[in-house]
């Protein structure tokens, strides 16, 4: 994956983000905003738990879930809490697409989005199959380059850099730093994988309901996430797919069939010109 | 079924109301380009001149619609600084330079009639590029998360292609008198046909998630683009051979059922990434899991 940087590649880093420790702080919210100046995009009460920031997108690059399992008076509560970023796909969608090569995948393996020469075409936002990318549309800050085809709003895509700034520096990304029970996890991914194995066999021999490895495998329709999880219920109750598939998996046979089709077309042009022009 | 307070799980695409309108002014532009080549060689010379400018035209409004979408408009030639095979958007940004390049050298060319050789080579440069301007818009929307779209991969470069001859037809059928405007018709009301019988059997094949395409605002596009898509190739078919206007208001209200059925198609995919049942359910099943299981909450009971 790293080949094209010869001797520049760095070991493939990541997160492994253990559910089952979260204790639904934000830190993780708070420390990413911070150092990542990612901009205030409105404070609301949802009424939804704890949480008021609802999701991943172009302003939020960590997002701390909570969901109270069980009726009330009947069972015992359970809070689920779990710190969602982005998975720097082994095969990322978002990459893959990206017409300018604006995305690209850095010498540590993770996925980032080069900001100066992102042209806001939005292809990448459909594509993440976690819906985690998202285009700002909050006022530009920087001078407007040409005045007249200009548009006021920031207009680029935003979303988790794995703190590029701070790998290259020798830091780990500022949301595991800042986490204060290990649930967020930074490292060398193949640690984080033997690591992530440990802790789930430990869980199950305590008899822990529902908790499960997300992202893990490297053979899922992404090649395994960047950034995985310990989950304590399916993924889709966090809001994660089940079965995420990075859709260019699918385009040579996307190719082939615009090929035929495109072979169609031109033959029903001709076909229309048997019996001349009236 | 079980989702996160029911949010979707993924994004809705950011694209605005030009990307509709470009897949069809790509589409009426792709096609143009091949109707005007093969009428220049089974030598209707009028029919090749009007479609090369109905090409030209479509293939100089296309651009401004992408720009005009963009976030970051000024930074439009990004788009050429590279080239990805990976990226849709990347190969499709590349053949409409060259498709638009091409057809209105041809077109202008045409227009003065001179320098008739290069005209002739312009004209067969647009049209070998663009029959794939004309379909890449499918392959494009189908290279996504989006299910309707994803899962559609193997049938919308045939809706959008049909779609793009029945609105390549319908251009030339208003603009050239009906004595000359045989091939136009016939492509008018064929490709309206087809694009019904490719629409059908899409949305079977689809099953649940063919749903969101008979749904809501995409719905109301679907039942507009069919009714305006045959009504016209009716009217086309009824008395477009004897009557001028008769062709004309056939082919105005065939292009109008041929940009519903692009907003059709665009709507739905929005409604499909809204609702996170679409996004769900289908890889639930894809991946072997049976129906959501009951968490007990009483028997969480892991210590740390």
């Amino acid at each position: 994956m790293l080949d094209s940087y010869g001797t520049e590649a760095k070991e493939r880093v990541g997160f492994f983000t253990d559910t089952s420790v979260c204790i639904g702080c934000k830190a993780c919210e708070v420390a990413c905003k911070e150092w990542n100046l990612v901009p205030e995009d409105g404070l609301v009460w949802t009424g939804e738990s704890y949480d008021n920031t609802s999701e991943l997108g172009a302003n939020t690059w960590r997002h701390v879930a909570f969901i109270e399992q069980g009726e009330p008076e009947v069972d015992a509560l359970r809070w689920l809490m779990s710190s969602d970023v982005c998975k720097h796909c082994t095969h990322a969608a978002c990459l893959d697409v990206c017409p300018t090569g604006s995305l690209i995948r850095t010498e540590y393996g993770t996925v980032v989005v080069q900001e100066d020469i992102c042209n806001g075409c939005g292809y990448c936002v459909p594509a993440c199959p976690f819906g985690v990318i998202d285009k700002r549309h909050l006022p530009r800050q920087d001078p407007p380059a040409l005045p007249l085809i200009t548009k006021k709003e920031d207009g680029r895509v935003w979303k988790c850099t794995l703190c590029y700034d701070r790998l290259k520096g020798g830091h780990e990304p500022a949301c595991a730093k800042a986490c204060p029970t290990d649930s967020i996890q930074f490292g060398p991914l193949d640690d984080l994988r033997e690591r992530a194995e440990r802790r789930l066999e430990k869980l199950q021999a305590q008899n822990a309901n529902g908790a499960r490895l997300y992202g893990n495998d490297p053979d899922d329709g992404v090649g395994g996430f960047g950034a995985f999880f310990l989950l304590l219920d399916e993924p889709e109750v966090y809001g994660l797919p089940p079965d995420p598939v990075v859709t260019t998996r699918d385009l040579p046979g996307m190719w082939r069939t615009a090929a035929i089709a495109t072979g169609a077309l031109i033959a029903g042009v001709a076909a229309a010109f048997v019996g001349g022009s009236r | 079924m079980s989702s996160y307070y029911g949010r979707p799980v993924l994004k809705e695409p950011v694209w605005q109301r030009e990307i509709p309108w470009y897949f069809f002014t790509g589409g009426l532009g792709g096609a143009s380009s091949v109707l005007s080549l093969v009428a220049r060689v089974s030598g209707n010379e009028l029919l090749a001149q009007r479609s090369i400018q109905i090409a030209s035209a479509a293939d100089a409004v296309s651009p401004l619609l992408l720009l005009s979408d963009l976030g970051r408009p000024e930074r439009f030639l990004n788009m050429l600084r590279v080239f990805k095979v990976t990226s849709p958007m990347s190969v499709g940004s590349w053949i409409l330079a060259y498709t638009s390049a091409a057809s209105s050298v041809s077109a202008f060319l045409n227009t003065i009639g001179r320098f008739k050789r290069t005209a002739d080579l312009a004209r067969l440069a647009s049209a070998g590029s663009g029959a794939p301007l004309a379909v890449y818009t499918a392959t494009l929307i189908s290279d996504t998360a989006i299910p309707v779209w994803h899962e559609a991969r193997h049938e919308l470069p045939f809706l959008f292609g049909s779609s793009a001859i029945a609105s390549a037809g319908a251009a030339s059928t208003i603009v050239v008198p009906p004595s000359d405007a045989g091939p136009a018709r016939r492509m008018a009301i064929g490709g309206a046909i087809v694009e019904n019988v490719v629409m059908k059997a899409m949305e079977k094949r689809l099953g649940m998630l063919g749903e969101p395409y008979r749904q809501g605002e995409a719905g109301n596009y679907a039942k507009l683009a069919k009714a305006c898509s045959l009504g016209g190739a009716a009217l086309i078919g009824l008395g477009g051979r004897r009557s001028r206007i008769a062709a004309a208001a056939g082919g105005t209200l065939l292009l109008a059922g041929e940009a519903a059925l692009r907003w059709s198609v665009f709507k739905a995919g929005f409604q499909s990434a809204r609702d996170p049942k679409y996004t769900v359910t289908p890889q639930r099943e894809r991946a072997g899991y049976g129906p959501p299981s009951r968490t007990r909450p009483d028997s969480a009971e892991a210590s740390m």
